[in-house]
């Protein structure tokens, strides 16, 4: 019988149903595993935009403290990062730039747009250098309205990305 | 009516508590009467309400006073002993003095001020487009850090150009900080300055393609 | 003497090739970007030869969003949401001097208790932004505890401009004619706690933060900035008083009720980048004890703002008014043709007057500098770029 089953045909067969059933039991354990990992150290992009990053450095302070959500502020370069928040206004000369610097970081990454002048461009929707919001050059996960958005409504934002992220499927 | 006229004439005077303390004699005076008792009950009432446009009233007409303060007089009597004609004098107002000088002589007089009366330095560079007389106007708001009494003061220098080929001299040989403020001149109202190293768009994106953005025909987005 | 053309002879005739250093290959150069931590929404072009620095040019415009057309474009009143933005973190300030200058223009008188309203939330304004700026200081010399205590003893003045305005860092408080509204009940003596406690505090940063061997290390006789130089270049604020001028608009030009408060301009004669570090703590200071005098000579009683006609028409004229911000001195020069909306506003801000500074310090310096010399100027891209 251990001939049959070591038999090449049946041993694929053997060996493709036996991934089925370990995909299947594993799947979910280990999504969560890896949802995990990345809800609790979203490392953002130091990427001031505009006015909001005042309140993005309040959100980092002992008060408001985003550090226990595994948000730090202060680390080395954009390929270690996964999250970018855009804070504030987008200029036409900063949005180039904030294209390259969305493109260097690897996946998975997720948008927050902060602040009334990256969703819809706000204030200043009348201006002649401003883009009426963010959405038409990078995808944005969640949006943060105020105009600056409390460092609460920030921390809350971030909850519902960590939402969406733990809702997401592996591949 | 002398009456009235008369508390006309004393609610008309700047300071407003006065004008409102000084009811309680008037209708002893005319206790003769019930219609004028009446109608200064009405005058009384009324005197609240015209003081927002008083204050407004009296300092136009403190405006139009042509009272010019002493020191500052003496300011301008220096320069316009110096250059006569050349200078003209817009206004003088306490710490505040405009005056217009042609482009040509703009760099004479600059320098004068830098050197014998103490204007060290250029706060900014305004430029204001008058399309209603096809001129570009480019004020330099000179202050003085090295003088103490001249500390409040600022002296605004203020020059035109044409609007359709805006060129100036340049200020940077003797005002080293007007650098950046007249590049900025350059690119949003488009005044070529003569002798600046860099006539260069400065806080524009790289691509703009339009006119420069201050002039009076550039309309924001929908209006 | 060997000369370089026999060599380069022998060696055409040995078939080999003479690879000569050009000049331009020593130098590298470096574009400071946009996406920097050391340099916040703004980007520099530098030019290194090894560790020195010989050429700098600055590039803002990152964040123009054409404040002054739009002035025009909005009434008198409309024009204050839109201009506290440049400075966020100090918005009492740039909208104070836009108050005066149209004040001027329409012929408005403050009543006095407005006036000490304006001055005592400038003042706290000039804490809250001072600390941001010290915090943002003690994070680039990579001193995070420096980050986090004035970050947090922030939280503490933003506190009080919540109670007193409504709003965390955008006020919108003052207005052409005076405040918005009255302080709250036990504004006064909550002030007067807060500023006890923060004096103590100052002495803590000094022991933690100015008396550190190495700060005065990286900072002492770095970027000197001599008293001619800066006249010249005409900078503004505790960049100008680090180098010997003692000039504060506070005095030179008393404005609302300045002149009855009794103060003095803090000043040092180093011209280092330790003294452009140390100015701004000795402000702190006397700017607790010109909190405590204005707290103590406000009327108890009266009107805070003056009435208004709906849409206020400015008389043709001018008005240029200034005002001692965070940063140094902040202009307006308002032009009015009897409209209700501004014919041209020009914004005079200390950081567009500052940067002249950057090339004139950075070239001689060493790389490591940079941030000391960079953030000691107190530049604020988005104030620049208005």
């Amino acid at each position: 019988m251990i001939r049959e089953l070591v038999n090449p045909t049946n041993f694929n067969v053997m060996v493709s149903k036996l991934s089925d059933v370990l995909v299947k039991a594993l799947d979910k354990p280990l999504g969560f595993a890896i949802n995990w990992g990345r809800v609790w150290s979203l490392w953002p992009v130091h990427l001031e935009t505009a006015c909001c990053s005042v309140e993005f450095g309040a959100a980092s302070g002992p008060r408001y403290d985003v550090e226990r959500f595994g948000i730090i502020e202060a680390f080395g370069s954009l390929r270690q990062c996964d999250l970018i928040v855009v804070q504030g206004t987008v200029t036409r000369k900063m949005a180039p730039r904030l294209r390259m610097v969305y493109d260097q970081m690897p996946e998975p990454k997720y948008v927050i747009a902060m602040g009334a002048c990256a969703i819809t461009g706000g204030l200043y929707i009348d201006s002649y250098n401003v883009l009426p919001g963010v959405d038409g050059i990078i995808p944005v996960d969640v949006y943060v309205p105020g105009c600056p958005p409390r460092p609460e409504t920030l921390i809350q934002g971030t909850m519902l990305l960590q939402e969406k992220i733990k809702r997401s499927k592996i591949k | 009516m002398s009456e009235d006229s008369k508390k006309n004439k004393s609610a008309n005077t700047t300071n407003s508590p006065s004008s409102i303390s000084s009811p309680p004699p008037k209708p002893a005076a005319t206790n003769n009467q019930s219609t004028t008792i009446s109608s200064s009950t009405s005058v009384t009432k009324a005197s609240p309400s015209p003081p927002p446009p008083k204050p407004a009233a009296t300092t136009a007409v403190a405006k139009k006073e042509p009272d010019p303060p002493i020191f500052e007089k003496g300011l301008v009597g220096q320069i316009s002993s110096r250059f006569g004609d050349k200078v003209k004098v817009i206004y003088i107002r306490p710490l505040r003095i405009k005056i217009y000088v042609d482009p040509i002589n703009i760099v004479e007089v600059a320098a004068f001020l830098r050197d014998s009366m103490a204007f060290d330095h250029a706060e900014s560079v305004a430029g204001t487009d008058y399309p209603k007389d096809n001129q570009i106007e480019v004020s330099y708001h000179l202050g003085s850090y090295s003088k103490a009494d001249l500390g409040a003061h600022i002296l605004l220098l203020a020059t035109r150009t044409n609007r359709d080929d805006a060129r100036l001299p340049t200020l940077i040989n003797v005002y080293k900080s007007v650098e950046y403020h007249e590049r900025e001149t350059f690119e949003m109202l488009g005044v070529y300055f003569e002798g600046h190293p860099r006539n260069e768009r400065f806080l524009l994106p790289e691509d703009w393609a339009d006119i420069p953005p201050l002039r009076k025909e550039f309309r924001i987005k929908g209006r | 003497m060997a000369n370089i053309q026999d060599n380069i002879d022998q060696s055409d005739k040995l078939g080999m090739e003479i690879v000569k250093e050009s000049p331009d290959d020593r130098l590298m150069t470096l574009s400071v970007g946009p996406q920097h931590p050391g340099s916040g929404h703004f980007r520099f072009t530098i030019k290194l030869d090894g560790d020195y620095i010989v050429y700098c040019d600055p590039d803002p415009g990152y964040v123009h969003r054409g404040e002054e057309k739009m002035c025009e474009y909005r009434n008198f009143i409309q024009n204050i949401p839109h201009l506290e933005r440049p400075v966020i973190h100090d918005s009492n300030n740039i909208t104070y001097s836009y108050s005066l200058a149209v004040e001027e223009l329409v012929g408005i008188q403050v009543p006095r208790r407005g006036q000490f309203i304006r001055a005592i939330a400038s003042e706290l304004n000039r804490q809250v932004y001072t600390l941001y700026w010290l915090a943002i200081y003690g994070i680039f010399l990579g001193h995070s505890t420096m980050f986090m205590w004035p970050t947090g003893d922030r939280e503490l003045f933003i506190d009080l401009l919540d109670a007193l305005t409504g709003a965390r860092v955008t006020h919108a408080f003052n207005i052409p004619g005076g405040v918005r509204n009255d302080v709250p009940n036990g504004f006064k003596d909550r002030c007067l706690r807060q500023i006890a406690y923060f004096e103590k505090r100052l002495n803590e940063y000094e022991d933690i933060f100015y008396n550190n061997p190495l700060l005065r290390q990286r900072t002492e006789g770095v970027g000197i900035l001599t008293k001619e130089d800066a006249i010249n270049l005409g900078v503004t604020g505790s960049v100008l008083r680090a180098s010997g001028v003692p000039f504060d608009v506070r005095k030179a030009e008393p404005y609302d009720v300045y002149n009855e408060i009794d103060f003095k301009v803090q000043y040092m004669k180093t011209c280092d980048s330790f003294a452009r570090a140390y100015v701004p703590l000795l402000d702190m200071r006397e700017s607790c004890n010109i909190m405590r005098q204005l707290l103590d000579k406000m009327p108890n009683s009266g009107e805070v703002r003056a009435k208004l006609q709906p849409n206020p028409k400015g008389l043709p004229g001018e008005a240029y008014r200034r005002v001692e911000s965070g940063r140094g001195a902040l202009g307006y020069y308002i032009v009015s043709d009897g409209t209700p909306k501004p014919y041209r506003v020009k914004i005079s801000v200390g950081s567009f007057r500052n940067i002249l500074a950057l090339p004139h310090l950075l070239i001689g310096a060493k790389l490591a500098d940079m941030p000391s010399i960079y953030w000691a100027l107190n530049y604020w891209p988005v104030e620049a770029d208005r």
